[in-house]
């Protein structure tokens, strides 16, 4: 990806004030309620910014992509969803722990999927690590290829057989097959 | 003292502390490297959002809550990411996975 320079400073410029204004808003340096005014958190809020920009500039904000508003609308309706998982997960890793015999059938297994973009792939690959008994060892983006370490076969065939969390993703990000 | 937000409050971060005690036995019961991190990566998810979600209860409506809300929001991010990156590394220097049957490590 090569940008021109003046879109370069722009985007440099974007990044900081939004890390910028989040930091003002962190630190409550400004009150005008009881008239509180802190210099120290405002000049530390802009080379903290002003590093964070320097390093990641290219990381907030990315190319523009297609229907980034109707993926956002599902990316938000899928986060119930996934926080459900979640709470599942902690569940199942509990009773694995805390039960005597510890049912426990580790294994690695090896998939493919629809997805191609960063983004998409990213989501994954948490979604995965933070459901129940799965975490992702390595991605290959180009053939979209999950490697995952399951702790049992149960969870397994959910990402093998199942599919639904991969199915899920692939409708929010609008990248199925 | 009493009150049904200190109750509720109370009980969300007893959870969480449960959650993470969990975590804690799983890294030392558990037979190898790649199961153990199941455990710890997994437990401090809800353990940390739990105590933090009693924080937010107990706080009530404040800056205070915002700023935890936010916390919530990065350890949802950060945590399976760091969990990956420290699988990614011990896959990627041949630590062969434990199968059942096998003697613990």
């Amino acid at each position: 990806m090569t940008r021109s320079k003046e879109h370069n400073v722009g985007l440099m410029l974007a990044v900081f004030v939004v890390l910028y204004v989040f930091w003002l808003l962190m630190s409550a340096c400004i009150n005008p309620l009881n008239g509180h005014f802190s210099p120290v958190h405002i000049i530390a809020g802009i080379i903290c910014a002003g590093i964070v920009t320097l390093l990641s500039h290219d990381l907030l904000i990315t190319e523009e992509g297609e229907m980034t508003l109707a993926k956002t609308f599902r990316l938000i309706a899928y986060i119930p969803w996934e926080l459900w998982q979640i709470f599942l997960a902690n569940f199942d890793v509990a009773y694995r722990v805390l039960h005597p015999k510890m049912p426990i059938d580790p294994r690695i297994i090896e998939f493919d999927t629809t997805l191609r973009s960063d983004l998409a792939l990213t989501t994954l690959a948490n979604s995965i690590t933070l459901t129940p008994g799965t975490i992702t060892i390595d991605i290959d983006p180009g053939k979209g290829r999950f490697l995952v370490h399951a702790i049992a076969k149960k969870p397994a065939d959910a990402l093998l057989v199942d599919k639904t969390m991969i199915n899920k993703v692939a409708y929010v990000y609008m990248e199925e097959a | 003292m009493f009150s049904i937000i200190n109750i509720i409050a109370t009980i969300l971060i007893a959870g969480g502390a449960f959650f993470m005690v969990t975590g804690v036995l799983g890294l030392l019961r558990f037979p190898d490297f790649y199961t153990r991190l199941h455990a710890t990566g997994k437990c401090d998810t809800l353990g940390e959002v739990l105590v933090i979600v009693g924080c937010m209860v107990y706080q009530g409506w404040s800056f205070i809550t915002i700023k935890l809300f936010f916390l919530m929001f990065f350890i949802f991010l950060a945590n399976p990411v760091g969990t990956h990156a420290i699988m990614k590394a011990a896959y990627l220097t041949g630590l062969k996975p434990w199968k059942k049957g096998e003697e613990r490590r």
